[in-house]
């Protein structure tokens, strides 16, 4: 049992996210943005919103915010305010965003499937598909560099990239203010948010802004691994305690790179994970830093709510949190196509685990599972479309461009 | 007189913990308890640290015997407790998440209480590490650690701990490695056979590695990607490579420096390279006795360092080294390293071929006492310098200084350790002045119970303001009910029990409710 786990509100009126109340929320159709500080944060007196964890109590070596159970977290971006966020997830939800309508920050970032979209490669609009895997959003205002590759510096940078990408959204700049400065409840939206007047236009900036005010309030730190950490040791049973002794030992080495708290050094690694069925060899980093020793590194992503957000690896090639062990199982190097050379990390040796301590392993990520502080999905968006979740535009993209066989999706880890 | 008064401090102190620890119960017959070790007595740091006297709590005494889990004693155990394992066998992964535990072997006549990673007895590894520990104040001494897979002793973010009178072979990776931890000592081991390096301090600050033996290994002592380390007394001989103070690029701690290598014997350390491939180590070359690589102010002083066929003392840079993938953010090369007098002699007498090729540049056939590979590379790194350099055969020495040896010796620093132990928690942030009940209040309110209350307003359960006017002056009710909820309301789910947060927190954050304005006004 989850305390804390986030539960279905018992009317349609409640809302967990925005702390709007019964009274705010039945008059959505006007988009009151909220005064209140999403959870887990505190509203200080000059407005803004700070994060509070009881990780904050902890120190940590070279104030890094990597280390054991009781070790500080790095500095999150906040100090939003709370209309910044909640105008943030707006437009997060709202397809207006794409420059055809047809999805939203939140079709491949869907918080029903831990901010993933449960693909390999995303699906884009007239039936295109991304090279990379929708990476989880969850903690994501802790990360110092996105997107798989680490080629941005901040989320502001890094929403350029889906929001313009012709095979994600497919917007223009010019576009996209267009299509907000034309809805009335933007414009006001935006002059409320910013202290701004109704009559100027929308920018750019602010539109960046505010997503990354929402994007930076999406925060996991109340799984059952948490309360373990914090002291209470009941909260992971036999088989868990074995695998975070295994994740955390020099035989597995997940620690290593997975770091806790956060569960990601936030460095980039060389593991060669195979690419799926037809797909090219991808350089990963080497193309960032235009160096070849980092052919094929990728970001070491967040292990918090990975068991949401299969399947894994930067092109979703392992299905189960049980192949990606696996992975790591099977020997250093073992996946390199001939003719790579790739400079593979050294924590990927020969761990020669059991089977049933791949097992163990598991049960352990499962344990990082923490959805309590889940936003709520707008019922409406200032543009009127329908927000389209991860399942309605995939099923569409399916009926359209792909033969049924294709369209299998795989079914999460037990 | 003054050095054997310090060696029985540590001593006293706990005799008085174990007297007060069992007062009222009949005391057990094994007295050998008191056998405990203080730190090394030949060496100046003891009892300047706020590690010397830290030696062992002052709690309940557990006894683990062979045929019982030492594991059982720890989650019996509470801070300051002290759990004394007899001379046995036990085949267990110990692992400690608890701050002030004391690990303490009992040795009665020569027999040792063994951690044994072979459990079914076919004379391979089944278990992976002996012992893993993550809590402040940890001290683990006196014990046989034998045949792990992953690491002998191994610590996450653990700080001011001790390591001590330990005897580890074959214990896999590492034999000891301490990480991301603050303030530790580790002296007095024994440390053989083990794949990568017998003692690693990795991503470490203020640590102190004294009077260790490490031998039959690839690495013998690493410092990585760690700062304020002294590597003291100590006698490393038949690994690959003996000492070693560098920067592994990848790692998101990315500095090694202020390190001092001193009165160690380094000894003919060429032992066949048996790393993993891959591994940083599996690129030393047999016959390493001292490696610097990308290490800035590093020391070395008065150590015999002989008979190492490579080198005696090899100073390098990350792209001759490296086989890992670039870090742009390490910065690669070695700064400031300080070679003062040190005994050298018999060194490189089966040099690797790179070396035995610049050794010939040089009309010689042996590899040399001191080289620095700015001799491939050309000139890397900055301000190195070394005391009476013609006394030693060198190669690349070409930009280093003669030291100002008044200046840059070492006699007067006694410890790397801190003067007083790491605090346990984070300082409190900016100029915002808070008691440490209403810090873990406000955290644990804002971390845990926001999901749910919002001040105003109902989200899943009653508002803030509505807990407030029911429970007003009553924080322990508020703190009873969060412990153990029951159903109080037809119109919303019950609330889930919050009692794995423990007493105090519950107490700070009811506390912190009653108290919160949460209008931001």
């Amino acid at each position: 049992m989850m305390p804390m786990q986030a539960q279905e509100p018992q009317t349609a009126a409640s809302t967990q996210h925005s702390a709007v109340t019964k009274a705010q929320t039945h008059r959505e159709d006007t988009f009151k943005l909220s005064e209140a500080c999403p959870p887990s944060f505190e509203k200080l007196s000059n407005g803004a919103c700070k994060f509070r964890s009881l990780y904050q109590l902890y120190p940590s070596l070279q104030d890094h915010g990597i280390g054991g159970l009781k070790t500080g977290l790095p500095d999150i971006r906040d100090g939003f305010t709370a209309k910044e966020i909640d105008l943030g997830r707006y437009l997060f939800f709202d397809p207006a965003l794409s420059g055809d309508g047809s999805m939203s920050c939140a079709t491949c970032h869907d918080p029903d499937k831990g901010f993933a979209d449960g693909l390999g490669t995303s699906m884009g609009p007239n039936g295109s598909r991304a090279s990379r895997s929708a990476p989880s959003l969850w903690n994501v205002g802790f990360l110092k560099r996105l997107f798989w590759d680490v080629r941005a510096g901040s989320l502001e940078e890094q929403m350029l990239g889906p929001l313009y990408s012709e095979i994600e959204m497919a917007n223009t700049p010019e576009n996209l203010l267009a299509t907000l400065n034309n809805i009335p409840a933007y414009r006001d939206m935006f002059a409320d948010a910013f202290g701004t007047n109704p009559a100027d236009e929308i920018t750019l900036d602010q539109i960046y802004h505010a997503i990354a005010a929402f994007e930076a309030s999406l925060v996991s730190f109340n799984s059952r691994y948490d309360q373990y950490a914090h002291g209470y040791h009941d909260a992971l049973n036999k088989e868990e305690i074995a695998g975070l002794n295994l994740f955390r030992s020099f035989v597995a080495r997940c620690s290593e790179c997975h770091t806790p708290p956060l569960f990601t050094n936030q460095e980039t690694a060389v593991i060669v994970t195979p690419e799926p069925e037809g797909m090219p060899f991808d350089v990963g980093a080497e193309k960032t830093f235009d160096d070849p020793t980092m052919r094929a590194a990728f970001k070491v992503p967040t292990l918090r709510n990975i068991a949401l957000s299969a399947p894994y690896m930067h092109s979703g090639a392992l299905k189960t949190m049980r192949e990606a062990v696996k992975f790591y199982n099977d020997g250093r190097g073992h996946a390199i196509p001939e003719g790579q050379e790739v400079r593979v990390h050294w924590h990927i040796w020969e761990p020669n685990m059991r089977e049933e301590e791949l097992d163990q392993l598991v049960a352990f990520l499962g344990a990082l599972t923490d959805e309590s502080m889940k936003p709520k999905t707008p019922e409406k968006v200032p543009s009127g479309l329908p927000p389209v979740s991860a399942d309605a535009f995939q099923k569409k993209f399916t009926e359209q461009y792909l033969s049924p066989s294709m369209a299998t999706t795989t079914p999460p880890d037990e | 007189m003054k050095t054997a008064l310090k060696w029985l401090l540590p001593v006293i102190a706990l005799a008085v913990g174990y007297y007060f620890g069992v007062a009222g119960q009949p005391a057990p017959k094994d007295r050998e308890v008191t056998q405990t070790v203080s730190t090394n007595p030949l060496f100046t740091n003891s009892g300047q640290s706020s590690l010397a006297a830290g030696s062992g709590g002052s709690g309940t005494i557990h006894e683990v015997r062979e045929g019982q889990l030492i594991q059982d004693a720890v989650i019996a155990a509470k801070p300051g407790d002290i759990i004394q394992v007899y001379p046995g066998t036990y085949h267990e992964t110990v692992y400690v998440d608890k701050d002030d535990i004391t690990l303490s072997g009992v040795v009665i006549e020569g027999e040792w209480p063994t951690l044994d990673g072979d459990s079914d007895a076919d004379g391979k590894s089944d278990l992976n590490d002996a012992i893993l520990y993550s809590g402040n104040n940890f001290l683990v001494e006196n014990f046989r650690i034998q045949r792990f897979k992953g690491n002998g002793i191994m610590g996450q973010a653990g700080n001011n701990f001790i390591i001590r009178n330990n005897i580890i072979d074959d214990a896999g990776v590492y034999g000891i490695f301490p990480q991301l931890g603050k303030n530790g000592l580790i002296s007095g081991n024994v440390v053989s056979q083990i794949a990568d390096a017998a003692i690693y301090v990795g991503m470490s600050d203020n640590i102190d590695v004294i009077a260790n033996e490490v031998f039959d290994s690839v690495a013998g002592i690493e410092i990585e990607n760690s700062r304020h380390a002294l590597v003291e007394g100590n006698y490393t001989y038949n690994n690959t490579g003996g000492i070693l103070a560098f920067i592994t690029p990848g790692l998101p701690i990315k500095t090694t420096y202020d390190v001092i290598i001193r009165k160690n014997f380094v000894l003919n350390n060429n032992h066949e390279n048996f790393g993993a491939p891959g591994s940083t180590v599996s690129n030393i070359p047999p016959g390493t006795g001292i490696l610097i690589m990308a290490a800035d102010d590093v020391i070395v002083e008065d150590n015999i360092i002989s008979g190492n066929d490579n080198a005696g003392i090899t100073i390098t840079d990350l792209n001759i080294f490296g086989a890992a993938a670039n870090d742009p953010d390490s910065e690669p090369n070695s700064d400031r390293v300080t070679i003062l007098t040190n005994v050298m002699h018999n060194n490189g007498n089966n040099p690797v071929t790179d070396i035995k090729a610049l050794a010939l540049a040089n009309m010689s056939t042996r590899g040399p006492d001191i080289i620095d590979t700015e001799a491939i590379s050309g000139p890397k790194g900055e301000g190195k310098c070394i005391v009476n350099g013609s006394r030693y055969r060198t190669i690349g020495l070409d930009n280093y200084g003669a030291c100002d040896q008044a200046a840059t010796m070492t006699a007067s620093i006694s410890t790397k350790t801190l003067p007083e132990p790491a605090a346990p928690y984070a300082l409190e942030e900016g100029d915002v002045k808070e008691d440490f009940e209403k810090r873990v209040g406000k955290r644990g309110y804002y971390a845990v119970c926001t999901g749910c209350h919002a001040f105003e307003g109902t989200l899943i359960g009653p508002p803030v303001s509505e807990i407030q006017a029911i429970y007003e002056d009553e924080p322990e009710a508020l703190a009873d009910y969060i412990n153990k909820p029951f159903k109080k309301r037809l119109e919303a789910p019950e609330m889930p029990p919050q009692n794995y947060l423990g007493r105090e927190t519950q107490i700070a954050i009811a506390k912190y409710i009653l108290s919160v304005d949460n209008s931001g006004k």
